[in-house]
């Protein structure tokens, strides 16, 4: 069952080709035999899982279906969930269960979907590799001696080993993206206020925006079309009008103009992975599209911009985790101070602690208006580049990442250079632009993936293009090949 | 800009983060790194241009004043590292 | 050396409103610690403020009340900090583009001058919560603080005053008139004794004449007029001391105990925390138009100024009264309300300004809180006006009505007390009186006009006496009049 898509899944348990019991119990037996391989999930909700899907399966014969109904899914650790842990990939939360669920899992339960469990993390989302996560390294299943990208690595990881049909991510500087691209899967990080934010842990609130990651782009729509629209208790949800991603996921692509920045071709891009973006590019030409080359020519001002705006947010944001009310204190404090700064101390990983200081920095006095204020500048200019962009053209394409999966160990010594590796997806979080990574071929064994950026709440649109290359290609629907030679028949 | 280990002193108590003091020259070389390739922004000039804090540059949405929630201090403090009579405890705190 | 003192004032008010700041809490005084401190409150991962309308409104009425620009565009900012009682580790405040820009407030000195004190700006924020310690709870760990959150994102207003006030009588009767004005305008209970009222003064001193302002301290936390103004006084002495002695003034924060009359240092300047201020990405830019303003402006309640003009023009009152009755709300109200039921505005403000605030003031209670309502004591001065009792009886119904027993009328009737104006029964009585004191009567006769008029207090005396006060007195006089000069 697991070589199946979501839809083909839910079009299964429509058809009583199985139960929801039994497709999540599919599932929870992969994940307990084979997680061993990838350690993509933290916490599996066994029990919670099976009671959800016989609930499921009630709804089933009573002909209540929604699309989601009895479909079991992952969310990454960064959701809050009631009466489960959400550790955020912490230490500082390793002992923490949240009495209320963030709004998105409320919307999935809603739905009818199962939650197989929750899946692993760079710690607080602060991370390219996931190898800041305090439960230990995800392996990539393509190359388990490789990273699976990060923050979303689990996730990811998840989908790819089909330990999971589908799986929810969150994405402050590329964290759906970059992980998708490098497992070979598809991801999508909405407009910023698309998704509620609410009770999903925050990194940086002015960039955070959660996200599906899924086999296809219409598992996508599907899971889109539960987790998107407005929410009363987040002030930077947006009330546009929520469209049916699924009914347009076929429209032609005639006359569609598609955008390739000459600035993400340049210097420090993987040629391997060059020549699958072009042979991308091709394929919609063939499909109709036209393509334009533009410009966005403060691109290489955006991992500077980003690392000082991400890390200011998130020294406050985090700021919360004093081992006052719940989480991490530290053994014995002997004062107040003692108890604040062992518990942070102890309570946080080196990344985590790393980014709170230059945030802190940053924000201090005397550096405001050279740091934090000066990155709000860039961000405009970022942000211009792209609405003048999309004066022209309708899609911008080009390469998610610069690189295939590194070597688990090979850059985490040098955070500038893991820093690097997001140039391509930082500067659509900046913009609060939606964007996709869809698998486009292997460059040296290892998944390639490209891009697609669409203009603000153009995300029907994104899944539209992405759908329409899927339908004729089939690099999402490779398999690493431990996990082909476990697919049945 | 750089920051020296004096500096790391001060902006680890304003996080109160403990930093052991052999660690702090690797955090110094660290962050310095980081705020050489951020400093890549004080070429541009932006005094022109209005800082972005939102992307969508939106509006707050206002709230009715409608009490909503009741009162669940019992789960809240049930997950806390010390709670008594209904108080968070933590040692003393002298003003 | 002539010193001059140089005082700016921070007041923190808490908003009359139903909910918190940025969560549906409850802001209710009293309950149980922790019972309304939601996720939002604890600052539980994930959750996300939301504004509240009337916080909003609260305070743009606030800076319409002080003829104050309103900001079209505010922003809350985060003010980073560490500290038990703030849970998220940073308070939600305004910082560059507060709500309320600057204004000004009248005030009244006791000699009779008016000042004008100008307001730098007025900005939305959150409270924090209450560290209770040692010994304040029973068996309380040994050696450690309980936090209630309760209180945690109760919304305030910040009112920043220009160093405008030169002294402890300026700064209270500045911090009276705001309050007056808050509660005037229901954005605020003002309940003092609950801390919906607090001060951080700063306070310098100067040489008279001087152009520089002297180095500054800033007193936080005060909570009463009174602790406010012994702790300006304390902190004016301390300074003049020091630098008459050849000293500096070191600036820093200090904090008075009204229990010890006395003050010490918090933290100096050196050791002062850098907040780290930054716009709330939570929380987006808050955007009014004119007409928003407007509407607020149109339906603004009356204001202390305004009624104070009002009470002198249509009741009769002297500016004096006017102030005292019509600038705070409760006390305007009341006495409104009085002076309806009886009809007579004088005797309402006497009895207000009187009896009524003399027993307020000795139990030490608000006139919120007096056991008497308004109504019933508009009934008893209809009952002084209409002849049913005299104005001395009416302070024995006075204090049967403040101990529960009734209205006017059932005291009166319970108690037999109604003025004897039958014109028989005082004609017998003033006849006594003459009959048993012949002597006084003969003086009386040999007197001359002036002298008389003294005299006859005297049989006045002891009719009222002989009736258990219960004569009415202006018939006893006629009655008195002409049997004497008969």
């Amino acid at each position: 069952m697991h070589d199946k898509t979501l839809a083909e899944l839910s079009q299964g348990l429509a058809d009583k080709a199985f139960s929801s019991v039994e497709l999540t119990e599919h599932f929870l037996k992969r994940i307990n035999d084979l997680d061993g391989n990838y350690n993509s999930f933290i916490t599996i909700t066994e029990e919670q899982a099976v009671a959800q899907a016989k609930a499921a399966d009630e709804q089933l014969a009573k002909g209540n279906t929604q699309a989601l109904t009895g479909v079991p899914i992952a969310h990454k650790d960064i959701f809050c969930t009631e009466g489960v842990k959400t550790s955020c990939g912490s230490k500082m939360l390793d002992n923490f269960v949240p009495p209320y669920n963030a709004t998105v899992i409320e919307k999935f339960n809603a739905a009818g979907a199962i939650s197989l469990g929750k899946t692993n993390m760079d710690e607080f989302a602060m991370g390219s590799s996931n190898e800041t996560s305090f439960y230990g390294s995800v392996k990539n299943p393509w190359n388990t001696s490789c990273v699976p990208g990060g923050s979303s690595g689990g996730s990811a990881a998840a989908v790819a080993a089909r330990l999971a049909p589908a799986a929810t991510g969150t994405d402050t500087g590329g964290s759906i993206r970059q992980p998708a691209a490098l497992c070979g899967i598809t991801g999508l990080k909405p407009t910023y206020g698309r998704v509620s934010r609410y009770g999903m842990i925050a990194f940086a609130s002015s960039l955070d925006q959660g996200g599906p990651m899924t086999q296809t782009a219409e598992d996508a729509a599907l899971l889109l079309n539960v987790m998107a629209g407005f929410d009363a208790k987040d002030s930077t949800s947006s009330d546009t009008a929520v469209a049916d991603y699924i009914a347009t996921l076929n429209d032609d692509l005639s006359g569609l103009t598609i955008g390739l920045p000459k600035e993400y071709f340049g210097e420090g891009l993987d040629p391997a992975i060059e020549a699958s973006v072009q042979a991308a590019i091709k394929e919609y030409e063939q499909l109709g599209a036209s393509v334009k080359e533009i410009s966005l020519p403060n691109t290489d001002l955006a991992v500077p911009c980003y690392y000082v705006i991400a890390p200011s947010e998130a020294s406050a944001n985090l700021s919360r985790f004093d081992g006052v009310r719940y989480g991490y204190r530290c053994e014995d404090p002997k004062d107040l101070h003692d108890l604040y700064t062992r518990t942070r101390e102890e309570g946080f990983g080196e990344e985590v602690k790393r980014r709170i200081l230059v945030g802190t920095y940053a924000l201090s006095a005397g550096f405001y208006d050279a740091y934090y204020k000066k990155a709000q500048q860039i961000r405009r200019l970022i942000k211009n580049d792209f609405v003048e962009a999309f004066k022209e053209v309708d899609v911008i394409m080009g390469p998610t990442v610069p690189n295939t999966a590194f070597g688990i160990g090979e850059k985490s010594n040098d955070p500038v250079a893991m820093y690097l590796e997001d140039i391509y997806t930082i500067s659509t979080n900046l913009a609060g632009l939606p964007g996709m990574s869809i698998p486009a071929g292997f460059a040296n064994g290892k998944p390639a993936g490209l891009q697609l950026t669409g203009n603000y709440f153009a995300e029907a649109k994104l899944l539209n293009i992405a759908h329409r290359f899927q339908q004729a290609t089939d690099w999402h629907k490779q398999l690493p090949a431990t996990i082909a030679d476990q697919v049945e028949g | 800009m750089s920051v020296q280990p004096s500096d790391i002193e001060k902006i680890a108590n304003l996080a109160r983060i403990r930093i052991d003091e052999q660690a702090v020259p690797e955090v110094v070389d660290r962050l310095n790194d980081i705020l050489a390739m951020v400093d890549k922004m004080q070429a541009v000039d932006t005094s022109e241009v209005e800082p972005m804090a939102n992307p969508l540059d939106a509006h707050q949405r206002l709230r009715a004043d409608t009490p909503t929630e009741i009162d669940q201090r019992e789960q809240f403090q049930a997950i806390a590292p010390e709670a008594e009579q209904g108080l968070y405890l933590v040692p003393k705190v002298i003003e | 050396m002539e010193w001059e003192t140089v005082i700016g004032l921070e007041v923190h008010v808490q908003l009359a409103t139903q909910t918190k700041i940025f969560s549906g809490s409850s802001t209710a005084f009293g309950a149980e610690p922790n019972t309304q401190a939601n996720a939002v409150d604890l600052a539980m991962p994930g959750t996300l403020p939301v504004l509240n309308e009337q916080a909003l409104k609260n305070a743009i009425m606030f800076g319409l009340a002080i003829n104050a620009d309103i900001n079209k565009k505010s922003v809350f900012d985060r003010k980073n900090y560490f500290y038990p009682d703030l849970p998220k580790g940073y308070q939600t405040t305004q910082m560059d583009e507060p709500i309320v820009g600057a204004g000004t407030v009248e005030i009244q000195l006791k000699n009779g001058s008016h000042k004008t004190i100008r307001i730098h700006h007025a900005h939305l924020e959150e409270d924090a919560g209450k560290s209770l310690h040692e010994g304040v709870l029973s068996g309380m760990g040994h050696g450690s603080s309980g936090i209630d959150l309760n209180r945690a994102g109760t919304p305030l207003i910040e009112i920043v005053s220009e160093p405008d006030i030169r002294s402890a009588e300026e700064a209270v009767e500045f911090a009276k008139k705001l309050h007056s004005i808050v509660t005037s305008l229901g954005i605020s209970d003002g309940e003092m004794s609950q801390g919906s009222m607090r001060f951080d003064v700063n306070v310098s001193v100067r040489l008279k004449g001087e152009e520089e302002f002297g180095t500054r301290t800033e007193t936080k936390n005060l909570n009463s007029f009174k602790f406010m103004e012994e702790a300006i006084e304390l902190e004016v002495e301390r300074q003049i001391d020091i630098l008459e002695d050849g000293g500096e003034i070191i600036q820093e924060t200090r904090l008075y105990n009204g229990d010890t009359k006395t003050a010490r240092s918090m933290r100096s300047k050196e050791e002062a925390n850098d907040y780290r201020y930054f716009p709330c990405p939570d929380l987006l830019p808050v955007v009014i138009d004119d007409s928003y303003i407007e509407e607020l402006g149109n339906n603004l309640p009356e204001l202390p100024d305004a009624r104070q003009a009002r009470f002198v023009e249509s009741y009769g009152l002297s500016e004096y009264d006017a102030g005292i009755l019509g600038g705070e709300a409760t006390t305007a109200s009341f006495f409104e309300t009085v002076t309806e039921q009886c009809g007579d505005a004088k005797l309402a403000a006497n009895w207000v300004m009187g009896e009524l605030s003399a027993k307020l003031n000795n139990e030490e209670i608000g006139i919120n809180h007096c056991p008497i309502n308004a109504e019933q004591l508009g009934g008893l001065i209809s009952r002084i006006k209409d002849n049913t009792i005299s104005g001395k009886i009416a302070k024995t119904v006075f204090e049967a009505m403040w101990n529960g027993e009734g209205t006017a009328d059932e005291i009166i009737e319970a108690k037999d007390l109604k003025q004897v104006s039958d014109t028989g029964a005082l004609e017998t009585m003033v006849d006594e009186v003459i009959a048993n004191n012949t002597e006084q009567v003969e003086n009386y006769r040999n007197a001359d006009e002036g002298k008389r008029k003294k005299m006859l207090g005297f049989f006045v005396g002891q009719i009222m006496k002989a009736s258990k006060g219960q004569a009415n007195p202006g018939m006893i006089n006629q009655i008195l009049l002409k049997k004497l000069n008969d």
